[in-house]
C-alpha cells in the first residue's frame, strides 16, 4: 500500500486532520480570540476542496480500502459542491450565531463532522461505509439542532429528531442485516451482481426497511415527520445547515444503496418509490400552502422537492439518477440562498421566520428581497431561473421511461407549489411593511455571497449546459 | 442584417437592467433611457419589415447558435409573415407605453420601466423563437414582469388579480410544457419545424392538442378561461393593461397557428368545431357580457375576448371549409382574418386603454358613471375616443372593418350559421361600444370635476395620433400587411390540412 492509494481519499483526510486541529486551536484560544474558529473553518475548507482538486481526482471508478471505499468522478464532483455548500453555510450563519451568543468552536467543528460523515457517505462502498456516514452525519446533526440549549423548541426538535432518527437508523441496520444475512456479503459491488430476479422474499423484506431508511433520511411522505419540526425548531443557521449539504449526502445514499447495490431490486424499490413520490408530492405542496412561519413554509417546499428528486429515481435509468443529482444540486443552492436571506433578515432578539415578517422587505431592504424573489421564481420552476431546467430534466426522463401520469400529476403538482412561492414574494413586494420592524444588517461579505448566489442562479438558468453536461458525465 | 433578431430581444432587456441599475433616484436619465431604448427598438424593427422577403414562406434573419447540446436545443431564432408583423407591433405598442407612464408613474418608477422594458424583450423573443425550447424559455419568463407590474402598479384588488393571472397561465403552460418534452423525447430535438415534421397517432395529436388548448386558451383567453383577463384588465395599471391586450392575448393566437395547427392537424380538424363553438360563444356571450359592464376597463376587458373569438374562428374555421367546398379555395382568407385582427385588436384595444388611463390619471375612476359630457371640456381627446370606439366597432376604414371582414366571409364558405352568428357581433359591437362612447364622451357635463377636465397635453396627443394613423392606415390599407403573410399562411394551410397518419 503506497501513499498513493491515499490520494482519492484525501478529502477526507483533510478534514479529519482539520478537525482535530480547530478542536486544539479552539480550546487553547479561549474566548477573547472567537474569532478565529470560523476563519480557520472556512481556510480548512478551502484548503480541503483545493487538495480534493489536486491529488483526489479520479479519471474512473476505484475501490479502495479492502473494498470500503469507492472514488469516481461522481464522488469528487459531489464533494466538491460539499465543501462548497459547507462554506458558504457558515459564511451566511456566523453573524447570527453571534447575535445569539452561541458562537462556540464546538459548532464549527460538528459542522465539519458532519461534513465527514457526508464524504463517507459518498464514497461509501460497503454496508458498513454506507452506515458509518449516515451515523457520523446524523448525530453531528442532532447536536447541532439542540445547539442553542438554552432554547425550549430547538431542545424539542433535537429530542425529536434524535429519537425519530434512532428509529430510521434501526430500520437501515435491520435491513442491511436481512441482506448480509441472505447474501453473505457487506460489498456493495458483490451485491449488485449477486442480487437478481427471482428475489428471496427476505431480500424484499430488507429492501423494505432500507427504503424506509432512506425516505426518512430523505423527509418523503409518510417518513416525513420531524422535517418541518426540526426545521422550524432549530436556530435558523441549522436549519440552513441541514437543509443543504446532507441532501447531497442522501441522494448518495439513495444512489449507492439503492442504483448501483441493490440494483437487482429495482422492480421492487421503484415501485415504493413512486408511492412514496406521488404522496410527497401531494402532501409536501398542499400543506406548505397553509403555512404562516417561513421556516415552516420552507419545510414543506423541501419535502416537495423531495419528490421531484424522489421522481428520478423512479425513472430508474442512468439519465434518471443524472437528473435526480442535477436536481438535487440545483436545490440546495437555491436553498442555500432562502435560509441565507432568513438568516440576513434577522437580528438580535428578531427570528425574521414568519411570513408576515417579510410584508415589504422590499422596502427596508431591496437586496434581500430581489434575492428571495429570485430563489422563489427558481423554485417554482419559473425561466429563466435554475429551478426550471431541474424540473424539466425530470419530466423529460418519466416521459423516457414512460410515466405519462407521473407527469401530470408533477405539472400539476407544480402549479399548486407556485402559488405558496409568489404568496412570499407578494408579501416582500405588493403589502406595506406591518409596522416598524428592526432594520436587516449590513454585511457587506455576506450580502456579496447571497448576491452571487442569486446571480449563479439566474446564470445557471441562462446556460444550464455544463451542469447538466457535468451531472450526466459523471453518473454514466 | 444578421443579429437583428438578437438585438430585438436583448437590446430592450439590456437597457431595463440598466435603468434598474440607474434606481429611482436618477429617474431622469432613467426615463430618457427607457424611451431612447423603446424608440431604438422600434426603429430596429423598421428594416426586419423593408428587408423582409414577401414572396417567401421561409424563416428569415435565421441565428443559429448552441445553446444545450445535451437536449438538442438551439439558441435558434427567425421570423416568417406570421412573426414579423407581431414583433413589429410589440416594438411599436411598447413607446406609448413608455411615454405614458412619463409623469403618472411616481412609485419605484426605475423598476415601472425596467419591467416593461425586459417585458418586451421577452415578447419579441417568444415571436422570434425557432426552437421550442427557447419559445417555452421566453414565454414563461415573460411571466414575472407582468405579475410584478399587475401586483406593484395595480388597483386596490391587484394581488388577486396578479396571482389569479399567473397561476392561470402557469397551469396551462405546464401542460404545455409536458406536450413539448413528450415531443422531443419522440423527435430527439426541440426545433418548431422538426416537430412540425414529426409523424404522430391520431391518439397521440388529440392529447397534444388539448395541452396546446389548454395554453392557448387560456391566454387568448377563449370563454370559459377567461375570467382572469376582466381582473387583470382592471388592477394592471395603464401600461400593464396596453401590453396585456395588445401584445400577450396574441400569443394565444399565435401558439394556435404555429404549434396546434402544424403539429397536430389530425386532431385539430376532429375537434375544429370545439374551437369554433368556443370562438362563437365569445363573440356573441361575451359581447352581451361587456353590454352590462360599469368599469370602461371591464368593458374594454370583456369586448377583447370578443374580439379575440375572432381569431380563433378565422384559424380553426379552415376544417369547416374543405369540409363544406371541398377545396382550399378561401380557406386561407380565415387565417388572414385572423392575423389582420390579431394586429388590429392590438393597436385598438392599446389606445382604448390609453384612453381610459387618460381619464383615471384625471379623476381616478373608471366608472362610467362618473363620466358625461367629456367632449365639453375635452373635444380633442373625445374626437380620438371616437375615433378609436368606432374602430373597436368595425367601421368600415379602420383596421378593426378589416380582420372581421375577412373571418366573416370565410366563415360563410363554411356555414351561413357561423357567419351570421359572428356577425352579430358587430352589432353587438356596436351597441357596447357606442353605448360606452355616448355615456362617457357625450351628454351634458355630469359633475364640476368633469367640468374641470384638462384636454389632452403634447405627449397624450403624440401618442394617440400615432396610434390612430396606425389604425387608420390598417383600416384604409390592409394590402401589405396581407401581402408579407400570403406565402406562410397558405404554407399553414397545406400544413393545417395534410395529415399527419
Amino acid at each position: 500500500m503506497s501513499l498513493a492509494t491515499f490520494a482519492p481519499a484525501v478529502a477526507e483526510i483533510t478534514l479529519t486532520v482539520a478537525v482535530c486541529v480547530i478542536l486544539l486551536v479552539d480550546a487553547f484560544a479561549g474566548e477573547r480570540r472567537r474569532r478565529l474558529t470560523p476563519t480557520l473553518t472556512l481556510l480548512a475548507l478551502v484548503i480541503g476542496a483545493a487538495l480534493t482538486v489536486y491529488y483526489g481526482q479520479v479519471s474512473e471508478r476505484q475501490v479502495l480500502f479492502e473494498g470500503m471505499y469507492v472514488a469516481d468522478p461522481l464522488a469528487v464532483v459531489l464533494k466538491l459542491a460539499g465543501f462548497l455548500f459547507v462554506a458558504v453555510a457558515l459564511l451566511y450563519s456566523r453573524a447570527y450565531l453571534e447575535n445569539r451568543n452561541i458562537l462556540r468552536g464546538e459548532y464549527y467543528v460538528l459542522a465539519l463532522t458532519a461534513l465527514l460523515g457526508i464524504f463517507v457517505l459518498i464514497s461509501a462502498n460497503s454496508l458498513l461505509t454506507v452506515y458509518l456516514g449516515v451515523e457520523l452525519l446524523a448525530l453531528s446533526v442532532y447536536a447541532l439542532v439542540a445547539f442553542d440549549r438554552d432554547s425550549g423548541v430547538s431542545a424539542e426538535a433535537a429530542m425529536k429528531y434524535f429519537v425519530l432518527g434512532a428509529i430510521a437508523s434501526g430500520a437501515l441496520l435491520y435491513g442491511m442485516s436481512l441482506i448480509y444475512g441472505l447474501t453473505g456479503t457487506l460489498d456493495l459491488g458483490t451485491l449488485a451482481s449477486q442480487l437478481h430476479a427471482p428475489l428471496n422474499a427476505g431480500v424484499v423484506l430488507g429492501l423494505t426497511f432500507i427504503v424506509v431508511a432512506v425516505a426518512f433520511k430523505l423527509g418523503a411522505v409518510p417518513f416525513h415527520m420531524w422535517l418541518p419540526d426540526v426545521y422550524e425548531g432549530a436556530p435558523t443557521s441549522v436549519t440552513l445547515f441541514i437543509g443543504t449539504a446532507p441532501k447531497i449526502a442522501y441522494f448518495a445514499l439513495a444512489l449507492r444503496l439503492l442504483a448501483q447495490g441493490l440494483a437487482g431490486t429495482e422492480a421492487q424499490w421503484s415501485q415504493m418509490l413512486t408511492v412514496l413520490a406521488v404522496l410527497t408530492l401531494v402532501v409536501g405542496n398542499v400543506v406548505a400552502l397553509v403555512q404562516s412561519n417561513l421556516k415552516r413554509m420552507l419545510a414543506y417546499s423541501t419535502i416537495a422537492n423531495v419528490g421531484f428528486i424522489v421522481l428520478g429515481f423512479v425513472a430508474g435509468t442512468p439519465d434518471g439518477y443524472a437528473a435526480a443529482m442535477y436536481y438535487t444540486l440545483v436545490y440546495v443552492l437555491v436553498a442555500l440562498g432562502s435560509f441565507g436571506v432568513i438568516l440576513l433578515a434577522s437580528s438580535r432578539g428578531f427570528e425574521a421566520d414568519r411570513l408576515d415578517d417579510y410584508k415589504g422587505l422590499h422596502r427596508r431592504d431591496p437586496l434581500l428581497a430581489l434575492v428571495m424573489m429570485v430563489l422563489m421564481f427558481s423554485t417554482a420552476g419559473v425561466p429563466p431561473f435554475v429551478g426550471f431546467w431541474a424540473k424539466l430534466r425530470i419530466f423529460q426522463v418519466l416521459w423516457e421511461s414512460g410515466h405519462l401520469w407521473l407527469v401530470i400529476l408533477a405539472a400539476a403538482m407544480s402549479v399548486v407549489g407556485a402559488y405558496y412561492y409568489l404568496r412570499v414574494i407578494k408579501l416582500m413586494y405588493f403589502d406595506e411593511p406591518a409596522g416598524e420592524l428592526p432594520a436587516a444588517r449590513r454585511e457587506l461579505p455576506v450580502r456579496l455571497a447571497l448576491g452571487l448566489n442569486a446571480v449563479a442562479v439566474l446564470i445557471l438558468g441562462l446556460l444550464p449546459g455544463p451542469l447538466l453536461d457535468l451531472c450526466a458525465r459523471v453518473i454514466h | 442584417m444578421h443579429g437583428l433578431l438578437s438585438i430585438l430581444i436583448w437590446l430592450p432587456i439590456a437597457a431595463g437592467i440598466l435603468v434598474l441599475l440607474l434606481g429611482d433616484a436618477r429617474i431622469g436619465a432613467g426615463r430618457w433611457l427607457a424611451l431612447v431604448a423603446s424608440l431604438t427598438t422600434l426603429a430596429l424593427a423598421v428594416p426586419l419589415w423593408t428587408h423582409f422577403d414577401p414572396g417567401s414562406a421561409a424563416l428569415q434573419f435565421p441565428e443559429l447558435a448552441p445553446w444545450i447540446p445535451r437536449f438538442k436545443a438551439f439558441y435558434a431564432l427567425g421570423v416568417d409573415g406570421i412573426s414579423m408583423p407581431l414583433i413589429v407591433l410589440t416594438a411599436f405598442m411598447t413607446v406609448p407605453v413608455v411615454i405614458a407612464g412619463w409623469s403618472v408613474i411616481d412609485m419605484r418608477p426605475a423598476q415601472y420601466y425596467a419591467a416593461f422594458l425586459i417585458m418586451e424583450g421577452l415578447m419579441i423573443g417568444v415571436f422570434a423563437a425557432t426552437d421550442a425550447l427557447l419559445f417555452y424559455f421566453f414565454w414563461e419568463a415573460m411571466l414575472i414582469p407582468m405579475f410584478l407590474i399587475i401586483g406593484i402598479w395595480g388597483g386596490p384588488r391587484r394581488v388577486y388579480a396578479t396571482i389569479k393571472f399567473f397561476l392561470y397561465t402557469f397551469l396551462g403552460s405546464v401542460f404545455m410544457l409536458a406536450a413539448l418534452i413528450y415531443m422531443y423525447v419522440k423527435a430527439g430535438d426541440y426545433s418548431i419545424a422538426s416537430l412540425q415534421a414529426l409523424p404522430l397517432t391520431l391518439i397521440e395529436q388529440r392529447w397534444i392538442f388539448c395541452a396546446f388548448l389548454l395554453a392557448f386558451a387560456v391566454k387568448v383567453p377563449m370563454w370559459p378561461v377567461h375570467t382572469w383577463l376582466p381582473d387583470a384588465h382592471v388592477e394592471a395599471p395603464t401600461g400593464g393593461s396596453v401590453i396585456l391586450a395588445a401584445i400577450m392575448l396574441k400569443m394565444g393566437g399565435y401558439g394556435f397557428l404555429r404549434f396546434s395547427l402544424p403539429i397536430a392537424p389530425d386532431a385539430s380538424r376532429e375537434l375544429d368545431l370545439l374551437v369554433i363553438a368556443l370562438s362563437l360563444i365569445a363573440v356573441v356571450y361575451i359581447g352581451f357580457v361587456a353590454l352590462v359592464q360599469q368599469d370602461m376597463k371591464k368593458l374594454i376587458a370583456y369586448s377583447s375576448i370578443a374580439h379575440m373569438g375572432f381569431v380563433t374562428l378565422g384559424a380553426f374555421v379552415v376544417y369547416e371549409i374543405v369540409r363544406h367546398t371541398g377545396s382550399l379555395a378561401g380557406a386561407g382568407m380565415g387565417m388572414d382574418g385572423a392575423m389582420v385582427q390579431m394586429i388590429s385588436h392590438g393597436l385598438i384595444s392599446g389606445a382604448l386603454f390609453l384612453c381610459v388611463g387618460v381619464l383615471y390619471d384625471r379623476l381616478h375612476s373608471r366608472q362610467i358613471a362618473d363620466y358625461g359630457g367629456v367632449v365639453n371640456t375635452m373635444p380633442v381627446f373625445a374626437s380620438f375616443m371616437v375615433l378609436f370606439a368606432l374602430a373597436n366597432a368595425g367601421l368600415p376604414g379602420t383596421s378593426g372593418f378589416v380582420g372581421e371582414f375577412l373571418v366573416i366571409i370565410a366563415s360563410f364558405r363554411a356555414s351561413f350559421w357561423y357567419a351570421l352568428l359572428a356577425a352579430v357581433t358587430l352589432v353587438l359591437g356596436a351597441a357596447y361600444t357606442l353605448w360606452l362612447v355616448k355615456r362617457v364622451v357625450f351628454g351634458p357635463v355630469v359633475s364640476p370635476r368633469v367640468a374641470g377636465l384638462k384636454d389632452l397635453n403634447g405627449r397624450e396627443t403624440v401618442v394617440l395620433g400615432a396610434l390612430a394613423v396606425a389604425v387608420l392606415v390598417v383600416g384604409v390599407w390592409p394590402a401589405p400587411l396581407l401581402k408579407v403573410m400570403q406565402p406562410t399562411i397558405q404554407h399553414l394551410v397545406s400544413q393545417a390540412v395534410a395529415s399527419k397518419l
